[in-house]
C-alpha cells in the first residue's frame, strides 16, 4: 500500500509538490499573520489586569470554537480559495498565542522587574531586556500549540478550496482510493510532529538553563 | 435565518447526533485514561511512555487519522469514536495524573495512619481530591472532541458536521452557517458548564 502511494507521488510529481508547497505556505503564511497581531496586543493588554482579563476571556472562548467551523463560517463572507482559508487559519492561531504571551509576561516575577527599574531601566529596556526575555518560553509554547493548530486547520482547508495536502485526503476518501488518502495523510502528519518536535527544540533552548527540566 | 427556522428539526436530529456520538468518546477516553493515569501517578517512567505516545496521537491532523482509521474501522461512526479517543487522551492522562501527584503528602499519610488500604486510600482520598484537576482536563477533552466530531461527519458519522458538508456540497450559506454556529455554541456551552463544576469543585475543596 505504501508502496502505491509512493507510486501516485512518483506519477504525479508536480502536484504532490504543490500541495505541499500550498500546505507549507498556507500555514506558514497564518502563524506568521497570528504571531504579528497576537503578539503585540498580548503585550499591550498584559499591561491592564482588566483589559488582560477580558483577552483571555475572548481568546478561551476563540480556542473553543471548531476548526472546521470557523472555516465553513468564512466560506460564505469571503468565499473559497487560498486568501479565504489563510483568514480563517490566522483566526485558529490567534487565540493560544495571545493566551500565552499574556500568561507569560503575567508569570514574571514583580521582584526581578522591580530589581530592573530600580537600576534606572525605561519601561521600554525592561520589557525587551528583563520582562520578554523570562516570558520567551511561554510565549514560545503558545507559538507551538498555534503552529501544530494550524497545519492541520489547513488540512480542512480543503474543504473551502485552499489547497494543500489535504485536497488528496479529501479526493481519496470520496473515491475510496487507499494510496491517494496515504499521499495526503502521511506527510501531513509528518509536517506536524515535525513542526511539533522543531519548536520543541527551540522552546528548550529559549529556557534559562535554570529553569530547563533534565 | 428562514432556513433555520423552516429546518429546526434538521438541525436539532444533527445537534442529538453530535451530542451522542462526542459523550459516547468523552466516556471510552476517560475509562481508557483512568487507569493509565493512576499508573503514571505512581510511576516517572509510565508517564513519560503514556505522554509520549498519547502525545504523538494528538498531534496527527484530525483529517489525517479519521483518513488512516478507515481500512480498519471503516467509513461511520466506530472511525470517528476511535479517533476522538486517541485525541482526547493525553490532557485526560496528564491532569489525571497530576491532579493525583498533586495531592499533599501529609494527607495521604494521615489517610494510611488511620489504616486506610491502598484502594480506600485512592478512591475516598486521593481521588475527589484531584477531581478539580481531572476536570480541568475533561474540559478540554470535550471541547476537542467536539470539534472532531463536526470534522468525522466527512467519514459519514452524522453530526452539525452533515450539514456544514452539504451546505458546501450545495453552495447553500444557511445551512452552512446554522451547522457551524450550533457547533460553535455547542463547544462554548461546554466549556462554560465544565468551568463552572471546575470552579464548584475547586471552591468545595478549598472550604
Amino acid at each position: 500500500m505504501l508502496a502505491d502511494a509512493w507510486n501516485y507521488v512518483l506519477a504525479h510529481p508536480a502536484q504532490f509538490a504543490t500541495a505541499f508547497y500550498v500546505h507549507v505556505a498556507l500555514s506558514g503564511a497564518a502563524l506568521a499573520l497570528a504571531a504579528a497581531l497576537a503578539i503585540p496586543a498580548g503585550i499591550a493588554a498584559a499591561r491592564t489586569p482588566r483589559v488582560a482579563l477580558a483577552a483571555v476571556g475572548a481568546a478561551n472562548i476563540g480556542r473553543t470554537l471548531p476548526s472546521l467551523a470557523v472555516l465553513a463560517l468564512v466560506m460564505p463572507l469571503l468565499g473559497t480559495g487560498f486568501a479565504p482559508s489563510l483568514f480563517a487559519l490566522t483566526l485558529l492561531g490567534l487565540p493560544p498565542i495571545l493566551l500565552n504571551t499574556i500568561a507569560g509576561l503575567q508569570g514574571v516575577d514583580p521582584d526581578v522587574v522591580d530589581a530592573a527599574r530600580g537600576m534606572g531601566m525605561a519601561p521600554r529596556t525592561v520589557l525587551t531586556r528583563v520582562e520578554l526575555p523570562l516570558a520567551m518560553p511561554v510565549m514560545f509554547a503558545g507559538l507551538r500549540t498555534a503552529a501544530v493548530q494550524v497545519i492541520s486547520g489547513a488540512v480542512l482547508a480543503a474543504f473551502i478550496g485552499g489547497g494543500g495536502l489535504g485536497d488528496f485526503i479529501t479526493a481519496g476518501i470520496a473515491m475510496m482510493a487507499w494510496p491517494q488518502i496515504l499521499v495526503g495523510a502521511i506527510p501531513v502528519t509528518l509536517l506536524a510532529l515535525g513542526t511539533d518536535f522543531a519548536f520543541g527544540r527551540v522552546q528548550r533552548r529559549l529556557t534559562p538553563a535554570g529553569l530547563r527540566a533534565p | 435565518m428562514t432556513w433555520l427556522a423552516r429546518n429546526w428539526d434538521q438541525v436539532a436530529v444533527a445537534l442529538g447526533q453530535h451530542i451522542v456520538i462526542a459523550l459516547t468518546a468523552l466516556v471510552i477516553a476517560l475509562a481508557i485514561a483512568l487507569p493509565i493515569g493512576i499508573a503514571a501517578a505512581r510511576s516517572a517512567r509510565v508517564y513519560t511512555v503514556a505522554i509520549a505516545v498519547a502525545g504523538f496521537l494528538y498531534t496527527i491532523p484530525t483529517l489525517a487519522l479519521l483518513a488512516l482509521l478507515i481500512p480498519l474501522a471503516g467509513l461511520g461512526r466506530t472511525n470517528a469514536i476511535i479517533a476522538m479517543v486517541a485525541f482526547a487522551l493525553v490532557v485526560l492522562i496528564r491532569n489525571i495524573a497530576t491532579g493525583l501527584r498533586e495531592v499533599p503528602a501529609d494527607v495521604v499519610d494521615a489517610a494510611r495512619g488511620m489504616g486506610m488500604s491502598a484502594r480506600q486510600l485512592l478512591w475516598r482520598i486521593e481521588m475527589p481530591l484531584a477531581l478539580p484537576v481531572i476536570v480541568a482536563g475533561a474540559r478540554i477533552a470535550a471541547v476537542t472532541i467536539i470539534s472532531v466530531t463536526v470534522v468525522a461527519a466527512y467519514v459519514n458519522a452524522g453530526g452539525l458536521g452533515t450539514l456544514i458538508f452539504n451546505g458546501i456540497a450545495g453552495d447553500h450559506a444557511p445551512k452552512i452557517w446554522s451547522g457551524a454556529l450550533t457547533a460553535c455554541a455547542l463547544a462554548v456551552a461546554v466549556d462554560g458548564a465544565f468551568a463552572f463544576a471546575e470552579r464548584r469543585l475547586r471552591a468545595r475543596s478549598v472550604g
